[in-house]
């Protein structure tokens, strides 16, 4: 039987922001599959031209709810290239501290209430309080950890507020670090439950190949800094993000979309996993290994396991940067600086993927030029033609217009996209 | 759900956002420690970030974010005539917040330098007054979680709910803190309200004034303390326009 339908998904839920997916089917054939941001912009790139670079981080963090601290910390490492501000390398492991803090939040927020609903049959988080308390009491848990690490670390776990030009204004007591080495201790338990919940759901079938991007240092496991590569060869200096971007406009989105090798291109967890995939201590891979997750992996839904992965990345590294700072002198954690003009790119890896904020500076050190690439900006394109393939294998497969409907949310939820973000 | 022997209902929420980053309906799912407690009071009917079930009989309407387009005006009427207690929700529902600086310059202007020439719509960043009335506001930026569930638990149980009316330096003399003028930074802690635990200057990082202004502030003498310590008074004022909150002081003479 020949099938007709239109699907719009008019403000998808259960993602931060307001996007629009569209798909038709004329005789059983694919005639159009659109992805639509169409979220109101806000010109953040013109609201911090004229700012003094000291308070710039304090305005661009407000681009996003969920990743303030990498915005804050991208503005920050632009900025400190740009001035040539080395900040003590305490105040280096207190800021990696804490985007390891954001990004266990952002995850367990995204894999527990965002993502888990689809998989239950429920529409939000609220009916697997009841149905599934345990599971929920150690989703909130992972998230509070997160959370308690980036309060300790920036004073805040919404729009930071110690971390500054030079270092960081503010350090965590060695009782509070003591206190946050315990928490993740007593946790583990949460996150092997957490790990065995997600090991019983199944995840769809289907791989569309793509240029996976991400940061990498050749050192540790990517957070802050280091050299821009892609699973397709290409290698760039951290200054030369436009070439790793290439932004265009597209008629029906007010986000913009990227591409760099291909047609697109990823950024996320799982891009960081494939590029980075040796950088993982032991345990880490072996929780991959067990979901049959490997590098290269093109499936988009694997994105969800790739950030629980770096969930348990997260345990053993936090402990270990809590450990060195217990061993630190805590009181030296900020150098002064004389503003000067220049002008360099900061990246970082946020949770959802790789972030640029490229500054220029004028002598007084008052921003001049601004420029921010989000990492859902990234993944736009690639949500775009994903969107058309997983339609075509769904329509192959004959699925129901209610089953392709739920499948595609589900598809784009994968992505974790943070939109308010990507039209900022 | 069962209060002091007294069986109260739950109150029908919405939470909706307009031109914004979202992170004070974040806050909504923070403070884990209280967090199924505090879902436990709500009946949550439309609540898009985090749930798939909409349905429009709420009586409690949250309203996060700034209002930058005409599509925002026609949503917000149609959330104000459902909602029986609309709160404004974070500093850009309450002042336009950042989102204002922009207004600095001409839209178009701002269009042509990050669009490259692609037709949008964007207005001067309004708050949620300007457009409709508003019932309660919640500072912030973000607002503060520990207020929302005692602005919360005050409409359950209709009890008053006030915001403190004295400035953040209470709170941060109260953390002993030391001041951060003592340590040559201007802060705006002595003429904005409090309620936020004086988080910013307990981080050694000076108020901007997310809150708005305490009541009855002496802005003069604010200015003249600046002044005697040879502060910026350009500084100052980068600081007292960041969230729009004392747009009422920007032109005040200096």
């Amino acid at each position: 039987m020949k099938v007709d339908f239109n699907l719009d998904i008019h403000h998808l839920t259960r993602v931060e922001g307001h996007g629009n997916i569209h798909i038709s089917v004329k005789d059983g054939r694919l005639a159009e599959a659109t992805w639509a941001v169409i979220e109101t912009p806000r010109f953040f790139e013109v609201m911090v031209r004229g700012l003094s670079a000291e308070r710039a981080p304090f305005l661009t963090s407000r681009i996003c709810g969920i990743c303030s601290i990498s915005h804050s910390l991208a503005s920050i490492r632009a900025l400190e290239r740009a001035m040539e501000i080395t900040p003590p390398e305490t105040a280096k492991t207190i800021r990696l501290l804490a985007m390891h803090g954001e990004t266990l939040q952002s995850h367990a927020l995204h894999l527990f209430f965002l993502a888990a609903p689809d998989f239950a049959g429920t529409p939000s988080v609220l009916p697997l309080i009841q149905s599934h308390p345990e599971i929920v009491k150690a989703g909130i848990k992972l998230k509070e950890l997160g959370n308690e690490l980036s309060i300790a670390t920036t004073g805040r776990c919404t729009h930071p507020v110690s971390l500054v030009l030079g270092g960081v204004s503010r350090a965590p007591s060695k009782q509070r670090l003591t206190e946050l080495k315990t928490m993740i201790a007593e946790l583990r338990p949460a996150l092997e439950k957490a790990t065995a919940f997600f090991r019983t759901l199944s995840l769809p079938d289907f791989v569309r190949e793509t240029e996976f991007i991400s940061l990498r240092d050749g050192t540790s496991y990517p957070f802050i800094g280091g050299d821009l590569v892609s699973t397709d060869g290409v290698r760039r200096d951290e200054n030369d993000y436009l070439l790793m971007t290439n932004e265009y406009t597209v008629e029906f989105s007010t986000s913009k979309f990227t591409k760099v090798s291909r047609e697109s291109s990823s950024a996320g967890a799982l891009a960081r996993f494939n590029n980075n995939y040796d950088l993982l201590g032991s345990l880490p891979r072996q929780v991959a290994t067990s979901f049959g997750l490997e590098p290269l992996c093109h499936n988009p839904f694997m994105n969800n396991i790739a950030q629980l992965v770096e969930c348990h990345h997260i345990f053993e590294s936090a402990e270990s940067l809590i450990d060195r700072l217990l061993d630190d002198d805590l009181k030296k954690i900020r150098v002064s600086y004389k503003p000067k003009a220049g002008a360099a790119t900061g990246a970082v890896e946020a949770p959802r993927g790789i972030l640029y904020h490229h500054m220029e500076t004028d002598d007084e050190g008052k921003v001049v030029k601004a420029d921010c690439i989000i990492p859902t900006t990234q993944n736009n394109a690639n949500i775009h033609y994903d969107l058309h393939a997983f339609a075509e294998q769904m329509l192959k497969e004959g699925k129901t217009e209610q089953e392709t409907e739920k499948l595609c949310e589900m598809l784009v939820r994968s992505y974790d996209p943070c939109i308010s973000c990507s039209v900022h | 759900m069962n209060h002091l022997g007294f069986t109260m209902e739950k109150v029908k929420v919405g939470s909706f956002d307009f031109t914004c980053c979202e992170g004070c309906q974040l806050q909504l799912a923070n403070k884990e420690s209280t967090l199924t407690d505090f879902l436990a009071l709500l009946d949550i009917r439309n609540f898009r970030e985090i749930s798939s079930e909409r349905h429009d009989d709420y009586d409690i309407a949250l309203v996060e974010g700034s209002i930058t387009r005409s599509d925002e005006i026609e949503r917000l009427k149609a959330i104000r005539a459902q909602a029986k207690v609309l709160v404004a929700f974070g500093a850009c529902a309450c002042f336009g917040g950042v989102n204002s600086l922009k207004n600095r310059i001409p839209q178009e202007e701002a269009v042509r330098e990050v669009y490259d020439g692609k037709a949008v719509e964007t207005m001067p960043s309004m708050k949620i007054s300007d457009i409709v009335t508003v019932d309660y506001s919640i500072p912030g930026c973000p607002v503060s979680k520990e207020e929302v569930e005692r602005v919360v638990v005050g409409v359950i149980t209709r009890s008053p709910v006030a915001l403190p009316k004295y400035p953040v330096c209470v709170e941060c003399k109260q953390r002993l803190n030391t001041c951060l003028f003592d340590l040559g930074e201007i802060c705006h802690g002595a003429i904005s309200m409090a309620g936020c635990n004086a988080v910013c200057p307990s981080g050694k990082s000076p108020c901007l004034g997310c809150r708005g202004p305490a009541e009855d502030i002496n802005f003069p003498s604010f200015l003249q303390l600046v002044k005697d310590r040879q502060l910026s008074t350009a500084e100052m004022k980068e600081k007292l326009a960041f969230y729009n909150g004392f747009a009422d002081y920007l032109d005040h003479e200096s």
